[in-house]
């Protein structure tokens, strides 16, 4: 084995193509902030900007999340043959915690009251009496104010922790000879069961509170499948496109077409687990026809018809119709065009999630600004795992698994 | 001429050597008859030159008929025989509720698709009830990997010395048969 492509080091290009995301995204956002008001409404306070912000923090902060979860999905469940891309896994988790700070950020500004994506943040919510008082959320702030701002620092120490350790026990791992009685990996395997646990209520509940509250009104217990799902989908899209990528470089020979072939089985099945969750949650509430959970859809049916339209095809048809043979799920060109779109489709649900809560009725339509704000985004989520990348060997040296996954082969 | 047929059996211990010996034994043109192993051998029936499985094709097309034969059910009961009114979503036409129709649908089409697949190879591979167990030699159910060949005499002798390099256990003759000119297939393999 060349033991020189093991050592990965950022190429200067992509390097270059990060930095020049960033600036394009950042200029853009400011260009967006300077560009978004709204004539005679003087309560809307760069809205589109502000919610624009939020969703890509959002999407690659969950992403990475989501990451977590699938490494420790493997270790709980003991998997084998993902052993080979496990560096991969690790380093789109390592965006977290630069996500998580994004999110407690914008948390904060909510707060301050320089923005107003969280419509229960707003000043005399539930004061009787007072201009902006809401008797619906009066009813529920209980479960707001304090209590919210507890659950979400929980949520953040809990994923970060668990994360961190993950990670630090695999690279402690490496730097022993021989471990023979597989010390680092038992411990991954405990702490990927309880990351379990924690990660199934929470990944709900966060999704209710950072999300579903955006649409204080509206509630649906099955919201956060629906966001898991998402951002599910997207992680995997993200490992395997970077995989592909790596290999293409002539890294990571060691990763066998196999395993490429898993990771898009994961796509496929888990493109129809979103599309499952977010029939289910339409079908359900459009039958039952309750106003209080109908107006959720009708705002998006009337202002966003297009781009619910967009994300349902982009998300559901064409993984169905491109990944469904098995040859091209072990067509690296297929698999790159298919990754890329839909990770861009997974992109737009988070908007279609966001906006019509938000933005509502001065939405129109997709523009430049959508796009520079997510260029932003993605330069700074491809600086920083590929900078993880480069910190550790691309092949995990001592993993009980690692001889079943470097002959992985179905 | 009657031309005289052997019956060889290459047994294994493992899968590997097993595996390196199927392509020798192609690549020298000698016909695999079938492979028995203990455990599924992932790429085997293209190594053995088996053509590729049409079984997709009839899961695509039990699946149609899945869908149709559902839509049919819920267009005659729900719009042609006895519009109903359910939750202010009448059925006066069928996509006037198709929302309603989806899980339906979805699940006639998976019912209809597995049990067409499972039943087409059960029959297929004549897995009947009462039959017979075709196995050559039990061992391979334990840990044994065997490799059937039935050939002529002068492929035979080559097909043993292949066996053998490769990590054969055993070689087995298990007799031969006389096959009257007429039944004889020129070889194309």
């Amino acid at each position: 084995m060349n033991t020189e492509k093991l050592n990965f080091t950022v190429p200067s290009k992509a390097r270059l193509f990060s930095f020049a995301l960033m600036a394009v995204g950042l200029l853009s956002i400011i260009l967006m902030f300077m560009n978004d008001h709204v004539d005679g409404d003087a309560e809307y306070h760069h809205t589109r900007a502000w919610s624009n912000v939020f969703a890509g923090s959002f999407f690659f902060m969950a992403l990475s999340l989501a990451a977590a979860f699938f490494l420790g999905l493997q270790y709980a469940a003991e998997a084998g043959w993902s052993t080979t891309i496990k560096r991969v896994i690790e380093a789109v988790t390592m965006y977290l915690p630069y996500g998580l700070s994004l999110m407690m950020l914008l948390f904060i500004l909510g707060q301050l009251h320089v923005h107003h994506i969280y419509h229960w943040m707003t000043e005399g919510i539930a004061t009787e009496g007072h201009e902006n008082y809401d008797a619906i959320i009066a009813a529920k702030i209980g479960y707001f104010g304090v209590f919210w701002w507890v659950r979400t620092v929980l949520y953040m120490i809990g994923w970060y922790w668990f994360t961190m350790k993950l990670r630090k026990n695999s690279l402690d791992a490496d730097k022993l000879d021989v471990d023979i009685n597989n010390s680092y990996h038992w411990k991954n395997i405990k702490l990927g069961a309880w990351f379990m646990v924690l990660f199934a209520v929470t990944s709900s509940t966060a999704s209710w509170d950072w999300v579903m509250s955006i649409d204080t009104h509206w509630f649906s217990t099955l919201f956060g499948w629906y966001i898991f799902s998402g951002m599910w989908i997207s992680a995997l899209t993200a490992i395997t496109i970077l995989t592909i990528w790596l290999k293409k470089l002539g890294y990571m020979e060691f990763v066998t077409e196999s395993t490429i072939h898993d990771m898009g089985k994961w796509m496929f099945a888990i493109s129809f687990l979103w599309t499952y969750l977010y029939f289910s949650q339409f079908m359900l509430i459009w039958y039952a026809n309750i106003p209080e959970e109908v107006i959720y859809f009708q705002t998006r049916w009337e202002g966003y018809k297009a781009l619910m339209w967009t994300v349902f095809f982009i998300n559901f048809a064409l993984p169905m119709v491109m990944l469904m043979s098995r040859d091209s799920k072990r067509n690296f060109f297929f698999l790159m065009f298919v990754g890329t779109i839909i990770f861009i489709g997974h992109y737009l649900d988070v908007i279609m999630i966001v906006m019509p809560g938000t933005v509502g009725h001065h939405w129109t339509g997709l523009s430049w600004m959508e796009f520079g704000n997510f260029f932003f985004f993605l330069g700074l989520f491809i600086y920083v795992v590929l900078n993880a990348l480069a910190k550790a060997p691309l092949r995990v040296k001592n993993h009980p698994f690692l001889q079943e996954s470097l002959h992985h082969s179905i | 001429m009657a031309t005289t047929k052997q019956i060889i059996h290459g047994v294994f211990g493992d899968e590997v050597p097993m595996i390196e010996a199927c392509k020798k034994l192609r690549a020298s043109g000698i016909r695999i008859k079938e492979v028995y192993t203990p455990m599924p051998v992932h790429g085997i029936d293209a190594l053995i030159g088996v053509p590729r499985t049409r079984l997709a094709i009839c899961a695509f097309l039990y699946g149609i008929t899945g869908t149709g034969l559902a839509t049919l059910m819920m267009w005659y009961m729900m719009v042609s025989d006895w519009p109903n009114d359910i939750g202010g979503k009448p059925t006066w036409a069928y996509y006037f509720a198709i929302p309603a129709f989806i899980p339906i649908t979805f699940e006639a089409t998976v019912f209809c698709a597995a049990h067409g697949m499972a039943l087409t190879y059960l029959l297929r591979c004549m897995l009947v009830p009462g039959a017979k167990a075709k196995n050559p030699d039990p061992r391979t159910t334990d840990d044994k990997f065997l490799i059937l060949l039935d050939l002529k005499e002068e492929q035979a002798q080559k097909a043993e010395a292949i066996l053998k390099e490769n990590g054969a256990e055993e070689v087995n003759h298990k007799g031969s048969y006389v096959v009257e000119p007429k039944y004889i297939l020129e070889d194309a393999h």
